[in-house]
């Protein structure tokens, strides 16, 4: 029984993306002034976790209108108090600010929204958060997205070298401001669980970007001589399939959290579908090409041990002599044609060599003895 | 990377089947229906995974101490051990008062100032016995005891006294509060010390299943039960318009609002001295079944009770609970023995709560709600299902996807992916570590990365193949060189879980945890389980064709 793929994406992408990387910049520079901007006239819509105040989830009934509540419930004197439909049409979500007089006064204003509420309405949740929690919950919110960014860059910095790692990082930030920016631009929530999805995004992106840096690095030691926009094209082209193919199964995953997982996590789960289309287009389109702006050492030769290592070179051939049944001389022609890896010879070594250079003794190399088995 | 071959030695194989079939096993209590798992014979019933409260509804409740208050009392106390003190010693004083963070004492003759100074510092409490906090002088104790100038000692309170002092004040009312909501231990309540800005000064209450206002009643008031004599040297009128006499003071009455008693700030007993308190009824003669709260004293307490009641035939006395006088009855003959009863006003409801709060004991200090989240138990429930269809639905498009794509396998990565959500359901399990809202998006989420590693290793073999590789060939280059950018970019995105998890707080963590775990096994699935799947199909059919 054989199952074979149904699909299959284009193996051989070509496009040239570092081509548009002046207009990307430019686009996300807009972004970022843009959120800065947003952030100074109209700030963000912070939830109770960071403002303090009071929010409550209840049921009404039958099917309620927070517009008309709302005249009803601003008369109250609670302050200034938000209602939408949550959701559901007879579920409100309703929140205040905190009241003068400390957590009992707090209950009572409570009471009193309830008490506004049509007859038979239940409370399905409240929060209620003092000024002094929420002002430590903003500290320990901005502390974290600081320190992420901080072990990530260190990260890089120790696995690449520091160019990767300021690319890497603006990327980040760059992720992090657009999604703030959005958030700001449309009013949507900012609470905590918004933080967790920023830092979530923070993960996703970096992890976007460094298989794509692997990548690079790994091609700026097979073709020293390449140009490095070429190689930038190269390395990101080599990596596309991978790439749509995993924002594909992250959406697949997400979007029905978004659909089926209910009013709670909502503002969460989009926060995330939006950082992973914004973490993908940073690592493409800002990550990569901003190895362009500040260069990067070309000469590798030192530190083959540190990733992926390419072939051997003194292979030998008869190793590789295995069937080859998929083997596609056409693709393979092109591929040499567009990049013309001139000076490296070890390139296209097939691996049975690093298994005959390995120490005896160490583990014996399976794929000789896998493909010994299938010759017989 | 040249440790990951395809092969695989037996102990390793056997290794990663044995960890798959375990989490496989552990996570099944946790989607087996409940009424199956509970008719599981006990041995079989393996952990589950506890779920947080916006998951099966309940309260959370952060608590702040009243340091101030504490401080404030402190310094009381300073003060009457002081003219004690000072009184056994046989010093004259001209005054002991309260100014600022200090207690002064002012001595009538500035030549006894060195021997007051001595007997003062004995007030003082080293605050570790370690030789290495206590260097000498007063940094180690919990209250300086100095003479700045002759004839005036003042006591002052060190930093790390009053720290210690709030941490074992938070300490006692964690004991305390635990008593109160979880009586019988069965509730499986969450009540802990959390640090707030000046360190440990806040308690932190979840309790699964119960409303708010439920759990804020049993934690209660500070329950800070006193015996006081009456002072009938003037009515309480009186006192409020002439003035409270020096040793006396002015308490508001239950059970007349808008009353207040006078009555000494003597102690007679205190509620430290209860041993026992119960609901009960009006024993007295008369009485017509009247609620009543029973309590008992310890033998000290009894002791007292009965020497002040023996010389206070006639006169009222007060009992007194948090600050407000519940009843003043006539002493009508000595109580000794150390049995008591309480009346005043009381419900079914009311006398065993106050009996639970005596029994319980009191509070060191006064508490306020500073936050406070709750969820209802049907909100719970629905976030369960939505969180349910949503990761069933995400892994049936995860899987059809990765399997239409990489066909057989994508059949792998979708067996590696289930055993991962195992995984972390195990560890959930195991660890005792709660599952939220969040956390099952974290979960879902960890589908989406997870596969990541494995496209990753497919889209490597697919380069190989098409640079002219034997398909073993390929496929062994496929993982070794994908394995470099996996732990790469699975130990990065595990740098920002873990810094979720530092920083995050209440359900957010609970995304954190699944994230970390997800990620961890989303490595060991890649490492072993895929490749093992691999090296098996190959060894098993050695097929000639690779379809990938």
């Amino acid at each position: 029984m054989l199952l074979k793929p149904l699909f299959r994406l284009p193996q051989k992408t070509n496009f040239h993306f570092v081509k548009y990387f002046k207009v990307c910049f430019a686009l996300s520079i807009i972004g970022i002034v843009g959120t800065v901007v947003l952030l100074f006239i109209q700030g963000l819509n912070f939830g109770i976790d960071f403002k303090g105040g009071t929010l409550m989830q209840v049921q009404t009934p039958t099917a309620a209108e927070a517009a008309k509540l709302r005249t009803t419930l601003t008369e109250i004197g609670v302050g200034e108090i938000q209602i939408q439909n949550f959701g559901k049409d007879d579920e409100l979500l309703i929140r205040f600010p905190e009241q003068e007089g400390g957590p009992e006064a707090q209950k009572v204003a409570a009471d009193k929204v309830l008490a506004a509420l049509p007859q038979g309405t239940k409370e399905l949740r409240r929060e209620q958060v003092g000024s002094t929690v929420s002002k430590e919950l903003i500290n320990s919110a901005i502390w974290a997205l600081v320190l992420a960014n901080l072990g990530i860059f260190a990260y890089v910095w120790f696995r690449f070298e520091w160019q990767f790692a300021l690319g890497a990082i603006i990327a980040l930030i760059h992720d992090v401001m657009i999604t703030i920016g959005l958030w700001s631009l449309f009013g949507l929530d900012f609470d905590l669980t918004i933080v967790a999805a920023l830092l979530t995004i923070l993960g996703y992106s970096i992890n976007d970007t460094v298989v794509i840096y692997d990548r690079i690095r790994e091609n700026l030691r097979r073709y020293k001589k390449m140009p490095l926009p070429q190689l930038l094209d190269l390395s990101v082209n080599e990596t596309m399939s991978r790439t749509i193919m995993t924002v594909a199964t992250v959406l697949m995953a997400l979007i029905p959290l978004y659909i089926f997982g209910g009013e709670v996590i909502r503002g969460f789960t989009f926060a995330m579908i939006f950082g992973t289309l914004i973490g993908t287009y940073s690592s493409v389109y800002i990550a990569a090409p901003f190895l362009i702006l500040i260069g990067v050492k070309r000469d590798w030769s030192g530190v083959e041990k540190a990733g992926a290592k390419p072939g051997v070179p003194g292979a030998k051939p008869a190793k590789s002599a295995s069937s080859r049944p998929e083997n596609r001389p056409a693709i393979e022609t092109s591929e040499a044609d567009a990049f013309e890896p001139t000076d490296t010879p070890e390139v296209e070594t097939p691996a049975p060599a690093r298994v005959a250079t390995k120490p005896s003794g160490y583990r014996p190399p399976a794929g000789r003895k896998a493909g010994r088995g299938k010759r017989r | 990377m040249s440790a990951f071959t395809l092969h695989f030695s037996r102990w390793g194989a056997v290794a990663t089947i044995l960890i798959s079939v375990a989490s496989v096993i552990f996570a099944l209590p946790n989607v087996i229906p409940l009424s199956t798992y509970e008719s599981l014979p006990s041995w079989a019933q393996l952990p589950r995974m506890p779920l947080g409260l916006d998951l099966r509804g309940g309260t959370h409740l952060l608590y702040q101490i009243d340091t101030a208050q504490l401080k404030k009392d402190w310094l009381q106390s300073i003060q009457t051990e002081s003219r004690r003190s000072l009184s056994e010693a046989r010093v004259a004083h001209s005054g002991v008062v309260i100014a600022g963070n200090q207690v002064r004492v002012n001595l009538r003759d500035p030549a006894n100032t060195d021997a007051a100074l001595t007997k003062l510092k004995t007030l003082a409490q080293p605050l570790s016995t370690s030789l290495l906090t206590s260097s000498g002088g007063d940094t180690g104790m919990d209250v300086a005891v100095q003479s700045t100038q002759p004839g005036v000692i003042t006591l002052e309170p060190t930093q790390a006294g009053i720290q210690r002092r709030i941490e074992n004040a938070i300490s006692r009312s964690i004991e305390v509060i635990r008593r109160r909501v979880d009586p019988q231990g069965t509730t499986e309540a969450t009540i802990q010390a959390q640090g707030g800005a000046n360190g440990k000064d806040r308690i932190l209450i979840q309790v699964p299943g119960l409303a708010p206002d439920e759990v804020k009643s049993r934690v209660g008031t500070t329950a800070k039960l006193t015996f006081q004599l009456v002072d009938s040297s003037m009515s309480a009128e009186d006192a409020k318009d002439h003035g409270v006499p020096p040793d006396s003071q002015l308490l508001p009455d239950q059970e007349r609002p808008g009353q207040f008693v006078l009555v000494h700030k003597e102690v007679i007993v205190s509620g430290d001295d209860l041993v026992n308190a119960y609901a009960g009824y009006d024993s007295r003669a008369g009485g017509i079944g009247e609620r009543a709260v029973d309590f008992e004293f310890n033998s000290r307490g009894a002791a007292a009770f009965a020497r002040v009641t023996r010389e206070n035939i006639g006169r009222p006395f007060a009992i007194i609970l948090d600050g407000k006088v519940i009843s003043a009855p006539v002493i009508r003959s000595e109580i000794p023995g150390g049995r008591g009863q309480i009346t005043g006003n009381f419900g079914v409801e009311e006398t065993n709560r106050l009996a639970l709060l005596l029994r319980s004991g009191a509070l060191p200090a006064a508490l306020s709600i500073i936050e406070e989240r709750s969820v209802g138990p049907s909100l719970g429930a629905d976030s369960i299902d939505a969180g349910s269809i949503a990761a069933a639905v995400g892994f049936l498009a995860v899987s059809l996807f990765m399997i239409s794509a990489y066909g057989l396998f994508g059949v792998f990565s979708v067996i590696a992916l289930a055993v991962n959500i195992a995984i972390i359901m195990a560890c959930l399990s195991l660890f005792h570590a709660t599952l939220t809202m969040p956390g099952i998006a974290g979960i879902v989420l960890t589908m989406g990365v997870a596969v990541d590693a494995n496209v990753l290793i497919y889209e490597r073999i697919r380069e190989e193949l098409r640079t002219g590789r034997g398909m073993i060939s390929a496929i062994e280059a496929g993982f070794d060189r994908a394995y470099a950018t996996i732990i790469d970019s699975h130990l990065t995105a595990l740098l920002a879980a873990l810094i979720l998890y530092a920083f995050g707080s209440g359900t957010v963590k609970g995304f954190a945890v699944t994230l970390s775990f997800g990620i961890v096994s989303s490595l060991f699935t890649a490492i072993t389980l895929t490749r093992l799947m691999v090296s098996t199909w190959l060894r098993q059919t050695r097929p000639t064709v690779l379809h990938i």
